[in-house]
């Protein structure tokens, strides 16, 4: 009970439709409800009780879940299923209809980037009111000053009214503020999704500082690798049930290919579907270790199997060739690697297999992405599938085991795609 | 956590790793009925309520030619105007001082309690984006909306006693007595304020009913005229509207010696100090009650 930071029981938030959720499309359409609305409203009044046209909506619904002191989870899902009023819950801005939640930890939550910037106010002022608004105390800001502005890299606009910033240095400064609040609980939406792309990585670097200090974070995005590359842990969240809780490569691969597969073995032809073209379909993939058991998981220095079925539809003059495309959490490129067609794959109609050993001392630790091709030559180049995405696996590092082992003593995170185990030589010489 | 390697570049921080398990518990669930006026927490967010205010201050002038000048300019033609229209037209009795003086005196406490209720029931809907993002007590808006009339206050107060000095008036030992008025106002204009705020977010009639109710409200608040001119069997009327009162006590205790119509009476003022009383405190109740919904209508 001591290291739960964030306790939910069976959450939930209703919302009148009506009161949220409808938007007036046209000035026509306003002004039509404009004069009626006086009548209506009254009218309103008199039914009230009498009659319950209204629609309502469950924006969430029977919500629970557990967050430990020091976790970074991530919360993934749809558009409009509910991670925002989740987060919006949390952090008290408003009240669920039923449920309950604990929390233990003072709370910062950073639903928007530049929450309270006044246009008219300058670079200056604004660190004091948004920080103050995100709940700092004056005497923290005077303290953090420094940093803040040194991080936002505007120290020649301090004194500029921020209407006169680029949207670039607004963002800058709003996330700098906000990247230095120093809560124990830290909950977050969206809003990495600003700015350019080398500020982008210099908050995505503060943000894993954060989880490293030992904080907790909830974290909501879009951004898939942003989600694996930060939160070992991920929750999915689907018309606002709870659907999916666990290993943040599961979730996401869950929240990718939602009902038809598992992460690590996926059947391609249930409910009905077809992966493929006339030539070629994909029928059945996943990762097995070298005892031939299905996994999930593996160790940095242990080799692992790929294995692919796929039918062949026609007889083909010429083999085809299965790629694998790896990707990285953060969803770049780390790797391809193809079998060629002079294997003595067949031509004939038929079921195969395909099996590709992905050695021990290559990847790095971290969340991999595999996509799954089949490619004919004969006729050009044609592609009769491409399955982005298709599986994932885990490559862990066990640094109580590989500390002396392969990282000569260094326990710090290593950066790179991939980590291979090269040949070194190193001699006196003189 | 583990031990984090010497490499430079990789170092994390930990300042706050070891802190453990510490600080709040918050429990969040439905709240239901009455809620409690929460003003611990508005204590601990004091500096916000400054922050605001200081805002709300610093931009009210931004980008004019004339800048804070404005906020002394306002009083000074508003006197200019009614001195006119009502001292030298209309000849409304002064109570034995220059109209301009009988005028600002009362202008003073008017002016900041119409101008505090204007921007109290304007808060909440203005300050929406805030309300939709970021937790903090809800009372802290409309408060530091009230906090932020202090420096027209302040300085139309300077100008006040420029003109009492012009004309060679001296305030009677009464002036002590001037913070127990201008708490009066403070809570006539908060009170009324919680409640007109807390309304405008579910009803945006407000915007529109405000500035009709401020007219009316001024025009039966002895301002431009005296008390004198008020016939004493409705004198108890004027009991309930608590600027009465207030603006009787301002005129009494600034204008000294030269006053001729006396202070508030005993009576009539105890009902004003009541009725403010059970306003705030209803208003704070009522704007407690309907906070959690906010983020949710506005």
């Amino acid at each position: 009970m001591r290291d739960t930071a964030i306790r939910v029981e069976n959450l939930g938030k209703l919302y009148q439709i009506g009161q949220r959720l409808t938007r007036y499309e046209t000035l026509r359409d306003r002004i039509a409800l404009f004069a009626r609305s006086p009548f209506r409203n009254l009218r309103r009044l008199w039914t009230r009780g009498k009659k319950r046209e209204l629609e309502y909506i469950w924006a969430i619904k029977d919500v629970s879940f557990e967050v430990k002191r020091g976790e970074v989870v991530g919360i993934i899902g749809r558009n409009g299923a509910g991670k925002s009023t989740l987060l919006r819950i949390l952090s008290r801005i408003t009240e669920p209809t039923e449920g309950y939640a604990e929390i233990r930890g003072r709370v910062g939550s950073l639903l928007e980037v530049g929450t309270g910037f006044h246009p008219e106010l300058t670079g200056r002022e604004n660190i004091y009111l948004n920080g103050a608004i995100l709940g700092m105390k004056k005497a923290e800001i005077d303290r953090k000053f420094d940093e803040i502005v040194a991080f936002a890299e505007i120290e020649k606009f301090l004194d500029t009214p921020v209407k006169h910033y680029s949207s670039g240095m607004y963002v800058r400064l709003a996330f700098a503020v906000a990247a230095h609040l120093e809560p124990e609980i830290l909950l977050v939406d969206e809003v990495l999704a600003v700015g350019d792309a080398a500020f982008q990585k210099k908050c995505l670097g503060k943000m894993g500082d954060v989880a490293k200090e030992g904080r907790t974070v909830l974290f909501v995005s879009h951004n898939m690798g942003m989600i694996t590359s930060l939160c070992p842990k991920a929750m999915l969240l689907e018309e606002g049930r709870l659907v999916a809780n666990g290993l943040a490569s599961e979730t996401v691969l869950t929240y990718y290919n939602r009902g038809r597969f598992s992460p690590h073995a996926a059947d391609f032809t249930c409910n009905g579907q077809r992966i493929g073209d006339h030539l070629a379909t994909l029928l059945e993939a996943h990762i097995e270790d070298m005892d031939g058991n299905l996994i999930s998981e593996v160790d940095i220095r242990h080799p692992f199997k790929i294995k692919m079925r796929y039918a062949l539809h026609e007889k083909v003059p010429k083999p085809p060739y299965p790629n694998f495309h790896f990707f990285d959490a953060r969803g770049e490129y780390a790797f391809v690697s193809s079998g060629n067609t002079y294997m003595g794959s067949g031509t004939e109609v038929g079921t195969y297999e395909a099996e590709c050993i992905v050695p021990g001392y290559l990847l790095n630790n971290g969340v991999y992405f595999i996509g799954l091709a089949l490619t004919f030559t004969y006729q050009g180049i044609h592609v009769s599938f491409y399955e982005k995405d298709a599986l994932s696996v885990s490559v862990r590092d066990p640094i109580d085991e590989t500390l002396d082992e392969i990282r000569s003593g260094y326990s710090g995170p290593i950066p790179g795609p991939v980590r291979p185990k090269l040949d070194w030589r190193i001699e006196k010489v003189s | 956590m583990r031990d984090r390697g010497p490499l430079p570049g990789f170092e994390a921080k930990r300042d706050n790793a070891s802190k453990g398990p510490s600080g709040p518990v918050s429990i969040i669930r439905p709240t239901r009925g009455l809620a409690g006026l929460g003003l611990g927490q508005l204590w601990e967010y004091r500096e916000l309520l400054y922050f605001l205010a200081w805002r709300d201050v610093k931009v009210r002038y931004k980008q004019t030619f004339l800048g804070v000048l404005w906020i002394v300019m306002q009083p000074i033609l508003t006197v200019v105007l009614f001195t006119l229209i009502f001292g030298k037209l209309l000849k409304v009795p002064s109570g034995g001082v220059p109209y301009p003086v009988f005028l600002l005196a009362a202008l003073l406490p008017w002016n900041y309690f119409a101008s505090t209720l204007n921007r109290c029931s304007n808060s909440l809907v203005g300050n929406a984006h805030l309300i939709t993002k970021v937790y903090f007590p809800r009372l802290v808006i409309p408060l530091s909306a009230a906090l932020s009339g202090l420096v027209d206050f302040s300085l139309t107060f300077l100008v006040l006693i420029g003109l009492l000095a012009y004309f060679g008036i001296w305030p009677s030992t009464g002036f002590l007595l001037l913070p127990v008025f201008f708490a009066i106002v403070f809570f006539t204009a908060v009170g009324f304020g919680l409640w007109l705020s807390a309304l405008n977010v579910r009803f945006r009639d407000v915007n529109y009913l405000v500035p009709f109710l401020l007219q009316i409200w001024m025009y039966s608040t002895p301002i431009v005229y005296g008390t004198s001119i008020i016939p004493d069997r409705f004198r108890w009327v004027l009991a309930f509207n608590p600027m009465t009162g207030v603006v009787e006590g301002f005129r009494w205790a600034l204008l000294g010696e030269h006053w001729t119509e006396g202070g508030p009476e005993t009576a009539l003022f105890l009902v004003s100090i009541v009725t403010v009383v059970i306003v705030t405190i209803t208003g704070a109740l009522f704007f407690r009650s309907t906070e959690r919904t906010f983020a949710d209508i506005i």
